[in-house]
């Protein structure tokens, strides 16, 4: 399989990443060596395997229901590049 | 450089507790190092006041005979690593001035049993790459040199800032993180020991996410004992990664000196790669023979799936880091660059904040797990991750104990020369390394000699899931024959 140039705005888009028009078809070209890279795996026979999904055999480590942490709005938002009163600010999002 | 940044861990504590040096002066001496080796651009922070501060403290208890495992030893951190109060970037533009109001469990540990940050190291942006070039801070330049040549090498990646640091004694060791390769692979190229624990073993917690299910920090150090007392602190259950393994941790350091009599070691004919360097051939060969020699036996063996444990991680671990890397939205903390609406505020941002090797590795994640691609290509690559795991499993049931192969295809290479076209050339450094990553296994890089034009060189042994002790054990013996190796200073 391979990408065109509408699959690489539209992935761009999916990643919520700007990507400018001369870039395109360098990041197609990219892209489609890194696809026929992983075709290999279609030779593969993988019928009857499951499909990994923890590497290390361990069964799901649950806890209790309670708070465990809290309380630490400052450190929350300390970072944030825009804050108001313990709330991050973003462009107005709902009309 | 002066005589205190040439010990080793191990000589250097015990030099402490005998009083003969103190956690000060050994960090003074590592901070002048630092400051005379910038131009390596190793470290991406000097922490110097941290360092005093932690030496002075560690220097009381030493005084009050209440030494911990580390007390005094100065150490470096890769940047993936978030330290409380101290700037945490994975060398992204897009973290930015990110000051962590917590600190991961692997460096608390550290702090736990004394050792003394000196600061934090130089990576490819956020782990991806393997020559330290996709680092925002610019590449680090390896202490290592050809043979009457002034060209400038990669120390490998990503945690390529460790790898040197520990080589040109700018640290008496460093921990790092492997998804791919990225402990082993540097310390290849930098004549150091470096080993990815089995995934599990340390945790996760508060390390910058990469790939989660091939994540792993690891120790890097100039001498295999160093590599597992450091290994020693670093490991442990931890309740805040789910991951992370309830299993004791045994004192690594007492397997240094273990007999390996009668051990069982694989040797994987899928890794004999056509256009193999001979030299590489031949370390490999001459290693075995140093095994044997220390009396294990050596064993043909097939790991059928070899070939396909790349083209795999190319899909899962660009999966996993789309996800991982979604949070970096332009309102929580880091870059943000303004937009019209919340949409163009988080295109704008990410566009200018990740690296071409992130974004490429974002978009390709992206795409393998859009709708209609997700079957023929992430779950088909994680069916393959089954079978590559079969492999090894299938070996150590046949008794295998650990499996000896080279550590990289090549010795270390030029800035630029892997870095302008094709991606896939410089993801085929990883070739021997990812399959370890893929199966969960723990997995040492150690020096075994230097090619014809004076470059180090590493074989790497793989263990059984939580068998490190049996991989310091055997690298022991691979070092005992080698010899440490150490670069000319030039910087």
């Amino acid at each position: 399989m391979s990408v065109d140039a509408e699959n690489v705005r539209r992935i761009a888009h999916l990643a919520r990443i700007a990507v400018a028009d001369d870039e395109i078809e360098h990041l197609k070209g990219e892209l489609n060596a890194i696809l026929a890279f992983v075709e290999q795996l279609s030779e593969v026979d993988v019928a009857g395997v499951e499909p990994m999904t923890s590497v290390t055999p361990m069964a799901m480590k649950k806890r209790e229901d309670i708070v465990t942490d809290g309380g630490i709005a400052d450190d929350i938002v300390r970072n944030a590049p825009a804050t108001q009163d313990h709330y991050f600010v973003v462009p107005k999002v709902v009309e | 450089m002066s005589e205190l940044t040439s010990f080793t861990l191990a000589a250097a504590r015990d030099a402490l507790r005998r009083k003969d040096i103190s956690a000060m002066e050994l960090a003074d001496a590592h901070l002048a190092a630092i400051e005379a080796a910038r131009a390596l651009n190793a470290y991406v922070l000097e922490t110097p006041d941290a360092a005093r501060t932690m030496a002075a403290a560690a220097d009381a208890r030493l005084a009050k005979e209440e030494a911990r495992p580390l007390d005094g030893v100065p150490v470096a951190i890769k940047d993936l690593f978030c330290t409380k109060g101290v700037r945490t970037t994975a060398c992204s533009r897009i973290l930015d001035n990110f000051v962590p109001t917590y600190e991961s469990t692997v460096t608390a540990q550290l702090w736990r049993d004394g050792a003394v940050m000196l600061g934090k190291t130089n990576n490819d942006e956020f782990a991806m790459g393997s020559s330290n070039e996709t680092s925002h801070f610019g590449p680090v330049i390896s202490p290592w040199r050809r043979h009457g040549a002034n060209t400038t090498l990669v120390p490998g990646g990503s945690s390529g800032g460790a790898a040197a640091a520990v080589a040109a004694n700018l640290c008496l060791a460093a921990a790092g993180t492997d998804t791919g390769g990225s402990i082993r692979q540097p310390a290849a190229f930098t004549g150091t020991v470096g080993i990815k624990p089995t995934y599990g073993r340390c945790s996760r917690w508060g390390i910058v996410a990469f790939a989660s299910s091939l994540d792993q920090a690891g120790p890097f150090a100039r001498s295999v004992r160093d590599a597992a007392i450091l290994l020693t602190s670093m490991a442990g259950h931890d309740p805040k990664d789910t991951t992370s393994a309830d299993v004791p941790v045994p004192d690594y350091e007492a397997a240094i000196g273990r007999s390996v009599t009668g051990m069982s070691i694989g040797i994987p004919k899928e890794y004999r790669m056509p256009g193999m360097p001979p030299e590489i051939e031949a370390l490999w060969h001459q290693g075995a023979e140093w095994l044997k020699a220390a009396g294990a036996r050596l064993v043909d063996i097939s790991l059928p799936h070899t070939k396909y444990a790349l083209p795999a991680y190319y899909i899962v671990a660009p999966a996993e880091a789309s996800s991982n890397l979604a949070r970096y939205d332009g309102v929580r903390y880091g870059l943000r660059v303004s937009g019209n609406d919340i949409n163009d505020l988080y295109e704008k941002t990410r566009g200018e904040g990740f690296g071409k090797e992130v974004r490429r590795r974002v978009m390709i994640g992206t795409y393998v797990l859009s709708a209609g691609y997700y079957d023929a290509y992430y779950l088909r690559a994680q069916k393959v991750r089954t079978l590559i795991k079969r492999d090894f499993e299938r070996c150590y049931a046949d008794g295998v104990d650990a499996i000896l192969t080279p550590a990289t295809p090549s010795a270390a290479f030029g800035i630029g020369e892997k870095s302008s076209g094709d991606p896939i050339e410089m993801y085929l450094n990883d070739v021997f390394t990812v399959t370890v990553n893929m199966a969960g296994l723990p997995g040492i890089s150690v020096p075994a000699g230097l090619d014809a034009q004076g470059l180090p060189l590493g074989l790497q042994l793989i263990g059984r899931p939580f068998d490190e002790e049996t991989l310091f054990a055997l690298g022991q013996v691979i070092e005992d024959a080698a010899g440490p190796l150490v670069p000319e200073r030039w910087w």
